[in-house]
């Protein structure tokens, strides 16, 4: 029952197309390491300005979880339009409510 | 498609996740429920940002966090990220026993994370006396970062029954969407988390 | 495992009530969950139609003592959290459930598991809040819960309220995503976006609509379920909390919400004047286009609720300018409605009668719309009878003519009958001339100053004749619904079968039985373009071409786990709200959740694979 290891329909260029694919992942990683890294160092330092390390604290997460979503996630690959437009429109939906709870709360 | 194909395969197709109606479906409503948890974390971050200051003369974020443990946590749980993906490499190459292993790796990180967390917030109430009643920003913190730890937790037991349900019978075209949207809902935990350490902890820092 | 109950394919000639209600406790066929949505939202129709009785007795004459003033408040927070959640959304979820995977060719929906779920997580969420009328009193903070008077009442009416609509919300969640998977991914071959009928686009836009604003009310109602159960302080304003952020998560989920409702029935319209005009409806694509435009800007809006709160000019401007906007996606709905009708043969029965009485019902709805959304005159508006007017106009004038058109137009696919037309129309003027009555009398003891949820009223104010009106029209309305209610029953007991396509109509559901096999069609259609029966009419051939030879058709296997988990989840909540009381109710909370829990084990280790009817069992059947 476990011999599903060897089989004929997974052909070279599949296998080949899968470690690209995971060489990329482990890049797209260390570079959210990285950018983790970063932003701990910025608050840790403390060097920053209050408003600007806020500001880039954001982009960083803002990148780590795009790679998060377009790598790991593969939602840059066919067949992913519609889990795109979901988290998109999801994500549009999310900026308002806390936009709504952050700014409009008392004007 | 009969249950003997779908169960015991003689071969499995590239990718053995979508290869069934109810694979494609089970992916597509993944991806939806997550469309759906954007808007629920949302809530939770803008309740914990609008409250975040009210401290009622309780201990504020600056005095409470430490940077050393939410560093160690967040590279725990993007490892166990990376370790997921590893199991859905192995699984579009159809090796099994490797993907079980990588998930088994992913469940451990998680559990260590689970762990780091409860220490945290045991940390919090033993030596600063903050709790969820203390305060609105007590409330909006362990409402929000427990939240999160509760899909931590949910993540891990699935896993666990997933991974022994079927560790006798390998993979095939019925639990290999199982283990896809297992995948996706563990990454997208780990999405939530990068905020959580921006505007929980780094924000909180900042001030 | 006996867990799993094989439907059998072999028709049960007479069956014994007992295994008729196995059969819906297990069931996981959408026809037959749309009749449980249906028959639990007529029940709670019903009572909160009794609710809205008791409130226009207690309002019939000056300073009236039918009632008390706790129980008032307890009858109005129930009258709209009833028709709400547990009325208008259980029926159109029942008729989106029964119509939607007919109109797209499908032979049931994505996650026929979770679509069980969902209903008996409805029932029994339904159930558990109406539990408080008999342990100490129902919810009476209004329904819409404001902090802090939600979060200091008295009593346990407030927790019935969270638990009750935690449960049911999270079964509409499930709903919506499982109606969106089933659209994208199991529409026949040759049923195109383009070609779907708009009943169905209008229920996949609806669904987005579930699955972007429940969140927000699930967040809000934790919170307030912490504060009020857990001692949390998000509302407590001595320990900083803030009560306006309830208002946001109340209103980010309560205006998409009333789309929720209003969208599945202007679909329900569109078949219905497309059908009874003998035409194809007017700008099908704008029509998609304006559903869109309805649902993006209704997520930016939330606010105009709040103008009084005191969020500053520039909120509030921007707030009233994009709900203004909405107007505009909605008038050209209305337009190409008449436009249908224009040149078309016109067929005035009773379906098509709600269709055209509800113009001008929500027209006028649409228009005081515009009117609150204007700050300034907001404020004299705001917590008066006209907005009571305003927006009873738009669910009752839209959400609840348009669901008694969808019923008496889809009646005979659902339940296998052709409603009584006499009774049709009698429900249907009735129910018209006292709506209108009720409410439209309103706007002006609004704008005369009558508050709404107000107890009593003064004599001598200029405010008795009004409400007498408006206490008139009420039971006139009352009776609408009891004619339907005998109409349904009379038709059920002596009507006749319904043929497959009693209205001559235009899309697939009208291919099918009258009430569908539960594989639906033995093969699968092939759609050849928009209004595709019609389309085979014209061509001569009067049926749908089929897409593949007869083969096995695969099916779902029933469960009795959904209704398990259901109670599960029943119990705990029972567990949550006495907890604060007495420890012992631990017991229940945690018991509750663990049968919940484990039901989902067995759900996750057992193997679901469905079964198969074969091709000779499907041949022996007699067309
Ligand atoms: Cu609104």
């Amino acid at each position: 029952m476990t011999e599903n290891t060897n089989t004929n329909q997974l052909t070279d260029y599949h296998k080949q197309k899968n470690k690209e694919e995971m060489k990329r992942n482990v890049i797209s990683f260390a570079l959210m390491i990285v950018s983790t890294i970063i932003a701990f160092a910025i608050v840790a330092s403390g060097v920053m300005d209050r408003i600007f390390a806020v500001f880039l604290l954001f982009i960083l997460a803002t990148v780590q979880v795009a790679f998060q979503f377009f790598y790991f996630m593969h939602m840059k690959e066919k067949g992913h339009a519609l889990p795109a437009v979901m988290i998109i429109g999801g994500t549009w939906a999310a900026f308002l409510t806390v936009f709504g709870l952050v700014a409009a709360v008392w004007w | 498609m009969n249950h003997d194909q779908l169960l015991n395969p003689k071969s499995l197709p590239h990718s053995p996740e979508k290869a069934t109606l109810e694979g494609k479906n089970k992916f597509l409503g993944l991806w939806f429920f997550l469309g759906g948890e954007t808007v629920l974390f949302a809530s939770l971050f803008g309740t914990f940002i609008a409250l975040r200051n009210s401290t009622a003369g309780g201990p504020s974020s600056e005095e409470l966090f430490g940077l050393e443990l939410v560093f160690i946590m967040t590279v725990l749980l993007l490892t166990s990220s990376l370790t997921s993906v590893y199991a859905m490499y192995h699984m579009r190459n159809h090796d099994f026993k490797k993907m079980q292993l990588w998930l088994g790796i992913t469940g451990l990180l998680g559990l260590s994370f689970l762990g780091l967390e409860i220490y945290e917030f045991t940390h919090y109430i033993t030596e600063y006396g903050f709790t969820f009643r203390s305060s609105a920003f007590g409330s909006a913190f362990y409402t929000l970062v427990g939240f999160h730890g509760g899909h931590v937790t949910f993540g891990i037991a699935w896993l666990i029954v997933i991974m022994i349900r079927n560790a006798r019978r390998g993979l095939n075209l019925y639990n290999a969407p199982k283990f896809n949207t297992f995948s996706l809902y563990w990454h997208y935990i780990d999405v939530v988390w990068v905020f959580v350490f921006t505007v929980v902890y780094l924000m909180g820092k900042v001030g | 495992m006996s867990i799993a109950v094989s439907e059998s394919s072999v028709k049960a000639q007479k069956r014994s009530i007992g295994a008729v209600l196995w059969d819906y406790l297990t069931t996981v066929d959408h026809l037959k969950i749309a009749h449980l949505y249906i028959f639990g939202g007529a029940f709670f129709f019903i009572l909160g139609g009794i609710e809205a009785l008791i409130i226009r007795i207690q309002l019939l004459v000056p300073e009236n003592d039918f009632v008390t003033a706790g129980f008032y408040n307890e009858v109005i927070t129930m009258h709209g959290t009833t028709m709400i959640f547990l009325a208008a959304m259980p029926i159109l979820l029942g008729l989106m459930n029964a119509i939607m995977p007919l109109q797209i060719g499908a032979r049931d929906v994505a996650f026929p598991f979770l679509n069980a779920l969902g209903v008996w997580l409805f029932i029994l969420g339904g159930l558990l809040l109406n539990l408080s009328w008999f342990f100490g009193g129902a919810p009476d903070a209004g329904w819409t819960a404001y902090a802090p008077l939600s979060t200091t009442s008295p009593g346990h009416g407030v927790d019935y309220y969270v638990m009750g609509l935690q449960l049911a919300g999270a079964g509409t969640l499930m709903s919506g995503i499982n109606f969106l998977v089933t659209i994208i991914n199991m529409r026949a071959p040759g049923m195109t976006y383009m070609r779907m009928p708009l009943f169905t686009w209008t229920t996949f836009i609806t669904s987005i609509l579930i699955l972007f604003a429940f969140p927000a009310l699930t967040v809000g109602l934790f919170l307030l379920q912490f504060d009020r159960m857990f001692g949390a302080a998000f509302f407590d304003v001595a320990l900083g909390g803030n009560t306006i952020i309830w208002q946001h998560l109340f209103w980010i989920f309560g205006h998409p919400e009333v789309y929720i409702l209003i969208l599945p029935v202007f679909g329900a319209f569109s078949e219905i004047f497309s059908t009874f005009s003998k035409k194809r409806i007017f700008g099908y694509t704008s029509m998609i286009f304006a559903t869109m435009l309805i649902a993006f800007l209704g997520f930016m809006v939330w606010a105009h609720h709040m103008f009084t709160v005191g969020m500053g000019p520039i909120a509030n401007t921007i707030f009233s300018v994009a709900t203004m906007a909405i107007a505009v996606p909605t008038g050209i709905k209305i337009f190409n409605w008449l436009a249908t009708m224009w040149g078309g043969s016109v067929k005035l029965n009773s379906a098509m009668m709600w269709a055209i009485g509800f113009i001008p019902s929500f027209t006028i709805g649409g228009m005081t719309g515009i009117m609150v959304a204007t700050v300034a005159a907001d404020y004299q508006y705001h917590d008066t009878y006209f907005v009571i007017a305003h927006f009873h106009y738009t669910i009752v004038g839209g959400t609840v003519m348009g669901i008694f058109a969808g019923l008496t137009y889809w009646w005979p696919k659902i339940f296998g009958r052709v409603l009584n037309e006499t009774l049709g129309q009698i429900t249907f003027w009735t129910f018209f001339i006292g709506f209108h009555m009720t409410f439209f009398i309103q706007h002006f003891l609004g704008l005369m100053g009558m508050p709404r949820r107000y107890w009593v009223f003064l004599e001598d104010q200029g405010l008795d004749t009004g409400n007498l009106i408006s206490s008139i029209g009420a039971f006139l309305m009352a009776v609408g619904v009891i004619v339907f209610i005998i109409n349904a029953i009379y038709v059920w007991l002596k009507g006749e079968k319904a043929a497959n396509d009693p209205w001559d109509g235009r899309t697939l559901e009208w291919t099918t039985a009258s009430p569908p096999e539960h594989y639906n069609w033995k093969q699968t259609p092939l759609i050849r373009g928009l209004d595709c029966l019609w389309l085979e009419k014209t061509e001569g051939n009067g049926k749908m071409i089929p897409a593949h030879p007869l083969k096995d058709i695969h099916m779902p296997n029933g469960s009795i786990l959904p209704f398990i988990m259901s109670v599960g989840f029943f119990i705990a909540g029972l567990g949550f709200i006495y907890q604060t009381d007495n420890k012992l109710w631990y017991i229940a909370l945690f018991g509750g959740m663990a049968i919940s829990l484990l039901a989902m084990l067995v759900r996750s280790v057992q193997d679901d694979l469905g079964h198969y009817i074969t091709k000779e069992e499907l041949k022996g059947e007699a067309e």
